[in-house]
């Protein structure tokens, strides 16, 4: 399935990330919370990073700030070299939230994009919502979607574009294990093809290693990389293959769970 | 599968229990579609009947022509219970149909009621047929007033709303002058409006505006602090400006609010407009109304007071469905 009609010449390159000594926190009741505690990461073009850490640890704040959403409290983030000042549509953002407008049909969303660039691309739109099997709903109004639905419906708002970045903040957690398998299939064959840069937060280990080229594992509160790997193994990887089983027992260790687990 | 088979699988009991409601609602569904819209053109012709056949108690004027008007009125009853369009209505034209007779009865044929002050069918009647270009041109008048007013203050009023809802400078300079003009009630504005303004019909339009405007602005600026953050993150990294993220989310997001302001601004409105008409304006239907009591001729106050009844509820029937219309994607919503 095409996704969209640009030839691949046209496609903008990916976008390397860099990460300097970031730190951030935030005022609550009064007090401020060290969220982040001095991250750095440097973040090649094209490359797959899977973020992995408790919840609360400060990774979707962490995603925020490369999208540039917000400053960093302290240290810089820099997108191809450059300080990035703020959000610009190629980073795109799929956030934990679907976030649907409820006052646009599912097609509308998805569409988002391109009514804020002012320009109409139908077969990409159409094709986006295909991939996602959202194709029957595209008149339904997002209150009548299911949580499941309404991320998928998120997603497809996500890849419609044609990102240099693509930010995706736990993007399949609320999907049912066989849509998850799909989807996960999907967004590979789309990195694969498209060549972006994705920085992608899950909570599942074994996701990201099936995905990922490169896994980061944080620890809570302020949050800081305990490791980093980087996952050398063939696509398509079956989660069975006895080196990924390994990764994984070895990263649920480094996030603090015991051996026998 | 035949009801036999079905009580014989169920067992006598049961079958009992589900065949015995069956009588009562069919009963119901009888009396609901066919014996109350067929009741309903009857009802006015026994209304007609008693207009024409029982002798005035008094020289009433149009009192053939009123019972001509009830029996038109059943005729087109029985046809639209032929065409099956009357179900619902059903029961209440034939309460309005012997309401009116009871009416006609009480007062045109027996009296019972204090005259001047209670009135009878036919009097009502006689002022639409006599003075109907009076009254057709105070609606006109007071639609056109209505009209201005009330356009500009919610145009100023979302303005300002939003204003108020996405910008702290605007707050700052903004806010207080609001505070402070709001919550007075206009009225109190109207000996002031109509010395500083240089006509009659300004003072009002701007009392009307601001009458208007007042709930507008406050509930599009509580819709719109109210709109989840997210929303505008979701379009700014797509790279959406400020012209987008206030008309394409922020008023989209705050619209049921801004309906709300809408139809309280509509209410106040109509108060400030009876009000200036009554005191500032020389036309219109507040003006009909009040020159009509000064010369204790009800029945022409009662037939303004109608007029006015019919365009309140038809302005407010028509911004419903415009809300129905534009606020389609809500889970639910209220309906006039
Ligand atoms: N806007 C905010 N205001 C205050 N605290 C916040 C805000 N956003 C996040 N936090 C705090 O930052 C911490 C990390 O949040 P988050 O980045 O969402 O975690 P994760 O995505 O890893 O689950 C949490 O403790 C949360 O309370
Ligand atoms: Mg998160």
């Amino acid at each position: 399935m095409v996704i969209a009609p640009t030839a691949p010449a046209e496609r903008a390159a990916p976008l390397g990330i860099r990460l300097c000594g970031i730190h951030h926190g935030y005022r609550i009741g009064g007090v401020f919370t060290p969220v982040i505690g001095d991250v750095s990461l440097d973040i090649a073009p094209g490359e797959f990073v899977a973020l992995l850490g408790p919840s609360g640890c400060g990774k979707s704040t962490l995603l925020r700030l490369v999208a540039g959403l917000e400053p960093p409290h302290a240290g810089q983030v820099l997108a191809d070299g450059a300080p990035v000042t703020g959000p610009g549509p190629d980073r795109i953002v799929m956030f934990q939230d679907p976030t649907l407008y409820p006052w646009r049909t599912v097609r509308a969303n998805v569409a988002l994009s391109r009514d804020i660039a002012g320009r109409r691309d139908d077969a990409a739109v159409d094709a986006a919502i295909g991939m996602v099997g959202l194709k029957g709903f595209e008149r339904a109004w997002p209150h009548q979607l299911s949580g499941g639905m309404a991320q998928r419906a998120a997603l497809a708002r996500a890849l419609v574009n044609d990102p240099r970045l693509l930010i995706l903040d736990e993007p399949l957690g609320k999907l049912d294990s066989l849509t998850r398998l799909t989807m996960q299939t999907e967004l590979l064959r789309l990195w694969q093809k498209r060549g972006f840069t994705v920085i992608m937060v899950t909570h599942d280990v074994e996701e990201a290693l099936l995905l990922a080229t490169r896994v980061v594992t944080f620890r809570p509160r302020p949050a800081g990389v305990i490791s980093d790997m980087s996952i050398d193994l063939p696509y398509p990887r079956h989660r069975d293959n006895p080196r990924l089983l390994a990764l994984r027992r070895e990263i649920l260790v480094r996030l603090g769970h015991s051996e026998d687990w | 599968m035949s009801g036999a088979e079905t009580t014989q699988a169920i067992g006598p009991a049961e079958a009992g229990r589900t065949h015995a409601p069956a009588t009562p609602r069919r009963a119901t569904r009888a009396l609901r579609h066919i014996v109350l819209p067929w009741a309903a053109g009857p009802a006015w012709f026994v209304a007609s009947l008693l207009t024409w056949r029982v002798p005035d108690a008094d020289d009433f004027p149009d009192t053939n022509e009123l019972a001509a008007l009830f029996a038109g009125i059943g005729v087109a009853l029985l046809a639209a219970a032929a065409l099956r369009r009357l179900s619902a209505r059903a029961p209440w034209m034939i309460a309005l149909g012997l309401g009116l007779a009871t009416w006609e009865v009480a007062q045109a044929k027996l009296l019972l009621l204090p005259r001047p002050f209670f009135g009878t069918p036919q009097d009502l009647l006689d002022v639409f047929l006599t003075d109907w270009k009076r009254l057709g041109d105070s609606l006109l008048h007071s639609l056109g007033l209505l009209a201005v007013g009330y356009t500009v203050g919610s145009t100023l009023g979302i303005a300002t709303g939003v204003g108020l809802g996405r910008s702290r400078h605007f707050r700052y300079w903004v806010l207080p002058v609001v505070r402070l003009v709001g919550p007075l009630p206009p009225v109190a504005l109207l000996p002031l409006a109509f010395v500083l303004f240089p006509s009659n019909w300004l003072a009002s339009e701007a009392l009307m505006a601001l009458a208007s405007g007042f709930p507008v602005t406050i509930l599009t600026w509580s819709g719109v602090a109210a709109v989840d953050p997210a929303y505008y993150d979701v379009a700014r990294t797509m790279g959406a400006r400020n012209r987008f993220l206030v008309l394409r989310v922020a008023l989209p997001a705050a619209s049921p609010q801004i309906f709300v302001g809408l139809f309280m601004g509509l209410g106040m409105s109509f108060a400030m407009l009876v009000i200036a008409e009554m005191l500032g304006v020389k036309s219109g239907l507040g003006f009909y109304m009040q020159w009509a009591q000064g010369w204790a001729a009800y029945p022409d106050m009662y037939a303004a007071l109608l007029v006015m009844s019919a365009m309140c509820t038809g302005l407010i029937t028509i911004l419903f469905r415009v809300r129905d219309r534009l606020l389609g994607w809500q889970k639910d919503g209220l309906k006039w």
